[in-house]
């Protein structure tokens, strides 16, 4: 047992990557030296050399499409965006390259990357530092889709992605990095939780919260706080987000006949959308109210003076709930 | 008044077959000296010395009124005294971030006081010093940076575009308004209007820069490239993702490539106006690589004790934009310290004013998420609007 954060996690992970495989590589924007603009990387540089952590030129089609050809080559590349915002001009590379590749090699090629993305809002940055794209990339057929919310997971789920014959889209919650948590360090990577399985995080039995990322914290908090109106919330953490795992979710929800789906991104066309649709179709007798979502605006991502009010809360979750009750 | 003319010979004036076949030549191998991108040139422009020196150049020259020598002065102060002021208000907690353009003060007032009143701005995050040189209040982007809006200044107006933080994307923008410029028939006079693309060394890299290097030749669009090469791309060295002087890549693309001297105001006002004119008259676009340094953080988010020595800055401070104009005005009798006691004070007068106005910058309304999203409206966040407003009504009164 080991205390910890999210990004020491994540950090702690690649490191134990790096040292069980010689063929994982580490690339992307000021990841060396300065141990990346989150410091994620801080210190790989450093122990393992240039050759296998690698400061790339500023072009993120560079650092996917050469990622590629590297695990062509046999290599494990783990990429680092540096920001959500600007994995777009390497979304050719991820969307028609890395994800079909396996497909258009009629199976002969696997490509073993994985792409690790600092997400989300909520640290009060300007422009482009605070999206949640995850839905592009779910939607894509050939990527897996995975977040991580604790420390413990990021810890596993980074090494579980670079284990992965699949390439993976790791998204990282940038404004719950420095959050504290228990990692349980010993055991083996075989014997961690499941990398594409989701998971109870709290147990309850009025409504079920189904998030991911940064707003499972959100919503563990709203189920202490509705706790002390006397209701019960069950708080489920998707975790992988292609391919979702839904068996928690029927289960639940068949218990509790209530749900509200929550996340940062837009409500349009998202996860929340996805997940309802299944609920809909395998818990319909179940249910007693309509599925609710509790998401961002179908807006770009506003100046961070007004972040506040444009990203689920506390509040908003509550009040979601609340209104599953009144049907 | 400047005359001058390419540096080096490898395009024709006249513009017609610019980009004829020339043989290729076989690639030399770049010597493994991690600093070859940073190697000195012939075609590295310098008009004035660290020490403030007046030196000629064969191809560029400027002849400027004692008063404008000291105007140039003078923006140089101005525009690092507010610059210092956005970082010491973001230290303050009033700004989120602030990217600083110390070091490049010289780069920017040079190439902005030689743009042409019709001619278009597009420029980065760190734009600070042209923004001056547009006569714009300077307090116009810091909006952005407190986070109270989303800039969205009037760029026609102005002439001058938004920043743009996605690195490189500006530089296609920048070649399409040229293009533009060229469909419009608005070149081939001195009245012409010209554009000019600011970015980085670091966003040399970019895919996108790359396109609008071979657009603008593909159309011979009147837009010139400046590239403020700060030896830095955060954290990386350029000599890390440059193996050739930046300018030097132009060569390639099918336009004349300069390397000037981004500390000295007077060449790269030079070499600007050269570049610029050029375009303006038809004769396409021109790479500016002004050899700088970022005098400081990347933003006052950086750290760069993390990535580089103290004195290596130490010995960029030896080469500062600002104090090689003083030297200059004084090795040339133009200014004397009553002179310089006055810019000064005036430049703390403008970052009172601005420090003072940036504190009082309206916050928006929460309901200006749903603002400007499409030109055209859309029903769904019409109704999205219309329950955020009924969800925060809900609050009044209610002790949220
Ligand atoms: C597409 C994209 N990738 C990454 C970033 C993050 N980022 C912001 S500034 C910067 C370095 C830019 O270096 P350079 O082009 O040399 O400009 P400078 O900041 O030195 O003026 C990076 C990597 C970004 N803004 N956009
Ligand atoms: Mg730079």
């Amino acid at each position: 047992m080991l205390q910890s954060t999210i990004g020491k996690g994540v950090n702690l992970g690649l490191r134990r990557a790096l040292e069980d495989d010689s063929k994982v590589l580490i690339m992307g924007e000021d990841i060396g030296r300065l141990g990346g603009v989150f410091r994620v990387t801080d210190s790989l540089q450093k122990d393992f050399g240039e050759d296998r952590v690698i400061d790339t030129p500023l072009a993120e089609s560079g650092i996917v499409g050469t990622a590629i050809g590297l695990a062509m080559r046999g290599y494990r590349p783990v990429c680092e965006i540096q920001f959500d915002g600007f994995v777009y001009p390497a979304f050719d590379q991820i969307v028609c390259q890395l994800a079909k590749m396996h497909n258009r090699s009629m199976g002969k090629i696997a490509l073993p990357v994985v792409i690790r993305i600092p997400w989300g809002g909520g640290i009060g940055a300007v422009e482009h530092h605070s999206e949640s794209p995850e839905a592009y990339f779910a939607h894509t057929a050939g990527l897996k889709v995975v977040a991580c919310s604790n420390p413990n997971d990021a810890y596993w789920m980074i090494q579980q992605a670079i284990a992965s014959d699949d390439p993976i889209i790791f998204f990282e919650p940038k404004r719950r990095y420095h959050e504290k948590g228990e990692i349980s360090d010993d055991g083996e990577l075989g014997g961690a939780f499941p990398l594409h399985k989701a998971r109870v995080a709290r147990e309850g039995t009025d409504c079920t919260v189904v998030a991911y990322g940064p707003m499972v914290r959100t919503c563990l908090d709203a189920a202490t706080a509705a706790e002390a109106d006397g209701r019960s919330l069950e708080v489920i953490d998707m975790r992988t987000l292609s391919p979702l795992d839904m068996e928690p979710v029927y289960d639940s929800v068949k218990r509790t006949g209530r749900l509200v789906i929550v996340h940062e991104a837009p409500s349009n066309v998202g996860l929340g959308a996805e997940i309802a649709t299944r609920v809909m179709q395998e818990c319909f007798y179940s249910l007693e109210a309509p599925v609710l979502r509790v998401t961002g605006y179908n807006t770009p991502y506003p100046q961070s003076r007004l972040e506040e009010e444009y990203l689920p809360d506390l509040d908003r979750v509550l009040d979601a709930v609340d209104r599953t009750f009144a049907y | 008044m400047v005359n001058g003319e390419r540096a080096r010979g490898t395009t024709k004036s006249g513009g017609t077959t610019r980009t004829a076949a020339k043989k290729p030549t076989p690639r030399k191998k770049a010597t493994t000296d991690r600093s070859v991108a940073n190697v000195a040139d012939p075609a590295f422009v310098q008009l004035l010395t660290p020490d403030g020196e007046r030196v000629e150049h064969p191809d560029y020259s400027v002849d400027f009124t004692d008063q404008e020598y000291r105007d140039l002065y003078r923006d140089l102060v101005i525009v690092r005294r507010l610059d210092t002021e956005g970082t010491t208000l973001q230290r303050q907690g009033q700004l989120g971030i602030w990217a600083s353009l110390a070091g490049q003060e010289a780069a920017q007032i040079g190439s902005g006081r030689a743009l042409a009143e019709q001619d278009m701005v597009f420029p980065t995050y760190r734009e600070h010093g042209v923004l001056w040189t547009r006569d714009i209040d300077p307090i116009m982007p810091f909006g952005l940076f407190r986070g109270v809006d989303l800039g969205g200044w009037d760029a026609q107006k102005y002439r001058f575009q938004g920043y743009t933080i996605v690195i490189g994307a500006q530089t296609l923008h920048a070649t399409g308004y040229a293009m533009g410029i060229t469909k419009d028939g608005k070149v081939g006079t001195d009245d012409g209007e010209a554009v000019i693309a600011y970015f980085g060394d670091g966003a040399i890299s970019q895919g996108d820069v790359n396109e609008a290097f071979i657009y603008a030749a593909a159309y011979d669009a009147p837009v010139v490239f400046f590239c403020q090469n700060n030896q830095y791309a955060i954290s990386v060295p350029v000599h890390k993702q440059a193996k050739t002087p930046l300018f030097k890549r132009a060569d390639g693309f099918g336009f004349p490539g300069v390397r000037v001297d981004g500390n000295d105001v007077l060449a790269t006002y030079a070499v600007t106006k050269v570049a610029m004119d050029r375009a303006r008259h038809g004769q396409g676009p021109g790479l500016i690589e002004a050899f700088t340094y970022r005098m400081g953080a990347h933003t006052t988010t950086d750290d760069p004790t993390r990535y580089r020595d103290k004195s290596e800055e130490e010995e960029w401070r030896l080469k500062d934009p600002v104090a090689r104009m003083r030297g200059f005005l004084e090795k040339q009798q133009l200014a004397d310290d009553d002179y310089f006691a006055s810019i000064d004070a005036e430049a703390a007068e403008h970052a009172l004013s601005l420090r003072e106005r940036v504190l009082t910058l309206p916050e928006p309304k929460p309901s200006a998420i749903f603002d400007h999203v499409y030109p055209n409206g859309s029903p769904l966040l019409d109704a999205e609007r219309a329950e955020f407003l009924a969800y925060q009504e809900s609050f009044e009164g209610s002790g949220h």
